[in-house]
């Protein structure tokens, strides 16, 4: 579309929505009414089967005004070090009926019970132009109050994990480009956009919301039950500070003494893995960090890259079982020419920093969720195993 | 009145045509993008029982079709007439990914993936008949990796299927137990047919001509499980001569262009009744993982077996090949053992053998390389020695192995 016909679309568009508005206005007024005596929003609804149109049926996260708002008892939370989406930023939250409790492991997902809700929303803070959207790691303008501020951030997906009777399911979302609500997208959808950094510098890539079956490429962490299982809420991920309405505090700690979580042990005495972006951790941690989030819910001995015997995952000793000098056995073209996964000391050699550096189906690691490279995860890794000792030898 | 009911129509365009226009990202038409949405909720929604059918004509896709489910079929009106290309694939790598038991899927073509044409990873009862893939630009290094694929199944038939143009192999099946390949076809492929680290397959009365290498049964380290027990007749493994064209590092960058049928680090292999033919390296090749480039102690798991074990080999029709080898050291050996205008005996053995469990100088009985093929002759390389001493003497290989018992699948439809 030429930016004059974008134009032209838009002011349309923005002349019908005025109509509708003027033949609204009876309606809103009711709506401001019932909303000055309720007070309340509708509670999060839990939808034990089915799968609802809309996003806003489930009363988890909605739209009020210029923002985007959290539904009473929904939890925000962060991750240590996240997986990499095309530099998206994430909204993660959680919800859990009322009376319930999610049980505590050390290492694997915490038992959630039936109903719990969780919703990763992805947007991007916006940059100027029709499908141009920022590449920054600077979060701190993107809520307003405990809602993400809408006149600073485009809403790009949001996808939940819902835990129901027979298990968990994954339900893809994609928000409309009035930022009204976000429509099921069972088989997945496509968008244009175009990154804009700081420096002035652009790439156009697509954006490729998973359909359903590719949720499950990843959340499907065990080949043999072939169930589904949420990635980030594991203690390891979680184990950090969020900045909440009261005041910073733990993740575990606020999820326990709000009732979300039983059987944990002090923050301080659960397993914390690295802030990949905190230089002053060490290398090594941020490195694990890194790729136990972003590679190892497939690269761990039950996921389905267990085929490949090269695994990612946080206990996997620094040996051939992480790909020191391992040959790579279905790689096909993803090889880049190179012997080994990992060549300690040598990041140039190495399939691992090669296969993130690529943007091509068939080349790239990982195989789906970006459709960008990540550089700085790129930079991370090399560094790692440009510090790594020893040798391929004989 | 006119000009605003003009207006409407086009603020209806606007509105409605946002997600469904044209221009898809990826180049898909309107109609295309259509079909992928329909066939991939077809796919969403499968369950035991379901057939999915796919309609006759070359269907553009743009993302990889995933199946989780068990006991679902999937087929086409014929492997000329029903084709998926994945020419504009940007979500994958792979074209049809399947996670399921008792899968069925026939009659249809794959075309152009970025990566593996059909994955199946860890299914039972797996039925692959009449399905071609191919990369139709011809061999290339960007070609997808392997064309049929199942991984770590069990109870896998492939038969009267083809692959053309993988940049690994053709059909490949790894890490996997009851196994066979029949009546297939692999031609332009770095390695036609791969067997590896797989426990009792048959592969036979498949045609493998025009790859690296035709047949290839290896046993790669730190997989989940060493093969053993597979079984290679009555195919036709010829004129396997096209250059390499794998990316270095690939599990078959390694295989010279001219290799018929290739054993590699694997255990207990009959081949017999195969019609092998002008393969310029050598028609059968037996190695030890030591003749790849791959070789290094911290990467190898320390108790993966690299030596080919109990290699029986009798009664093949070997004609013309050994006379052009691959790579500067073979062609050197040839021509000082056998002239500019020689070639090669039939049966090229790199020499490793494990040294530690010999008997008198001898592998054990049941551990050794026996032929029983008439006038062909073994070429014993002197690989650990940089084919200082080759030997062609056949002594050492005159002996008989206990038969291999056929695969057996569970009765199928």
């Amino acid at each position: 579309m030429s930016p004059t016909l974008a134009r032209i679309g838009r002011a349309l568009r923005a002349a019908v929505a005025l109509v509708l508005l003027a033949g609204a206005v009876g309606a809103a007024a009711a709506m401001v009414f019932l909303a000055a005596c309720a007070r309340a929003p509708a509670p999060v609804r839990f939808f034990p089967e089915g799968r609802p149109q809309h996003l806003s049926e489930w009363h988890v996260l909605a739209r009020q005004g210029a923002r985007l708002e959290l539904n009473d008892r929904v939890v925000p939370y962060d991750l240590n070090t996240p997986l990499f989406s095309d530099y998206a930023h994430k909204l993660r939250t959680v919800w859990l009926p009322p009376g319930t409790t999610a049980r505590y492991s050390a290492t694997d997902p915490f038992d959630f019970p039936v109903g719990t809700i969780i919703s990763k929303t992805f947007y991007y803070p916006r940059a100027a132009g029709a499908g141009a959207v920022a590449r920054s790691y600077d979060f701190s303008r993107d809520f307003s109050g405990p809602g993400l501020d809408l006149a600073r951030v485009r809403l790009i997906e949001t996808r939940l994990l819902v835990r129901r009777q027979e298990g968990w399911v994954a339900l893809p979302y994609v928000w409309n480009a009035a930022q009204t609500d976000a429509e099921l997208a069972r088989t997945g959808d496509e968008l244009p956009l175009e990154l804009v950094s700081a420096d002035g510098g652009h790439e156009s890539f697509t954006y490729v919301v998973p359909n359903e079956n590719q949720c499950a490429g990843c959340h499907v962490t065990n080949l043999k039950t072939r169930s589904i299982a949420p990635i980030g809420l594991k203690a390891r991920h979680v184990n950090r500070d969020y900045a909440y309405p009261g005041g910073r505090e733990n993740q575990l700690d606020y999820l326990t003494r709000l009732g979300y979580l039983s059987g944990a042990p002090p923050a301080a005495d659960a397993p914390r893995n690295a802030n990949w972006l905190d230089d002053t951790q060490p290398l090594e941690a941020r490195a694990r960090a890194y790729l136990d989030v972003n590679c190892g819910h497939c690269h761990s001995p039950t996921g389905p890259a267990n085929t490949t015997s090269l695994t990612f995952d946080t206990g996997t000793p620094v040996d051939r079982h992480l790909g020191l000098c391992k040959p790579p056995v279905a790689a096909g073209r993803g090889t880049g020419d190179h012997l080994f996964d990992i060549v300690p000391g040598h990041p140039e050699a190495s399939i691992l920093p090669f296969r993130m550096a690529s943007r091509e189906p068939g080349v790239m690691m990982p195989e789906q969720g970006r459709g960008t490279v990540h550089r700085e995860g790129v930079a991370l890794i090399s560094a790692w195993i440009a510090a790594l000792p020893g040798a391929c030898s004989p | 009145m006119r000009q605003f009911g003009v207006v409407c129509v086009c603020v209806c365009v606007a509105a409605c045509g946002q997600r469904n226009t044209a221009t898809h990202p990826t180049g898909l038409s309107a109609d295309e993008a259509a079909f992928q949405k329909r066939l991939q909720e077809q796919f969403l929604d499968a369950k035991p029982g379901t057939v999915i059918e796919i309609p006759p004509g070359r269907h553009a896709l743009d993302r990889v079709l995933t199946l989780r489910a068990n006991g679902v079929t999937i087929r086409g009106a014929g492997a000329d007439k029903s084709i998926l290309s994945f020419k504009n694939e940007i979500s994958g790598p792979e074209g049809l990914l399947v996670y399921g038991n008792d899968f069925t899927i026939a009659n249809l073509s794959i075309e152009d993936t970025k990566g593996d044409g059909l994955k199946i990873n860890d299914g039972e009862n797996i039925t692959i008949r009449g399905v071609r893939v191919a990369w139709t630009a011809g061999p290339q290094t960007t070609n997808g990796a392997y064309g049929i694929y199942p991984v770590r199944s069990r109870n896998v038939l492939i038969e009267n299927s083809a692959s053309y143009g993988a940049s690994d192999a053709g059909i490949y099946v790894g890490q996997s137990l009851n196994v066979i390949v029949r009546h297939c076809h692999a031609e332009q492929n770095v390695a036609g047919i791969e067997i590896e680290n797989t426990i009792n397959a048959d592969v036979h009365d498949n045609e493998a001509v025009g790859n690296t290498g035709g047949i290839l049964v290896f046993n790669m380290p730190n997989l989940s499980q060493p093969g053993h027990s597979t079984r290679v007749f009555k195919n036709t493994v010829k004129a396997n001569n096209l250059g390499n064209f794998a990316a270095k590092g690939a599990a078959v960058a390694s295989v010279p262009a001219g290799s018929g049928v290739v054993v590699n680090s694997n255990s207990k292999v009959e081949i017999f009744d195969n019609d092998i033919g002008n393969n310029q390296t050598a028609n059968l090749i037996i190695s030890a993982y030591f003749s790849t480039n791959y070789y290094n102690k911290p990467g190898i798991d320390p108790h993966y077996d690299p030596y080919p074990r109990a290699i029986y080999v009798y009664d093949n029709r070997f004609a013309g090949g050994g006379d052009s080898p691959d790579g500067l050291e073979l062609k050197t050996l040839k021509v000082a053992m056998f002239g500019i205008n020689g070639h090669f005996p039939d049966i090229l053995w790199d020499g490793y053998r494990d040294e530690k469990n010999l008997v008198n100088g001898i592998p054990p009985a049941a551990e050794r390389i026996c032929v029983n093929n008439g006038a062909a002759t073994v070429l014993n390389a002197d690989g650990p020695h940089k084919y200082k001493n080759p030997t062609t003497d056949m002594a050492p290989y005159r002996c008989e192995l206990p038969k291999l018992a056929p695969v057996e699948l569970p009765a199928r439809t």
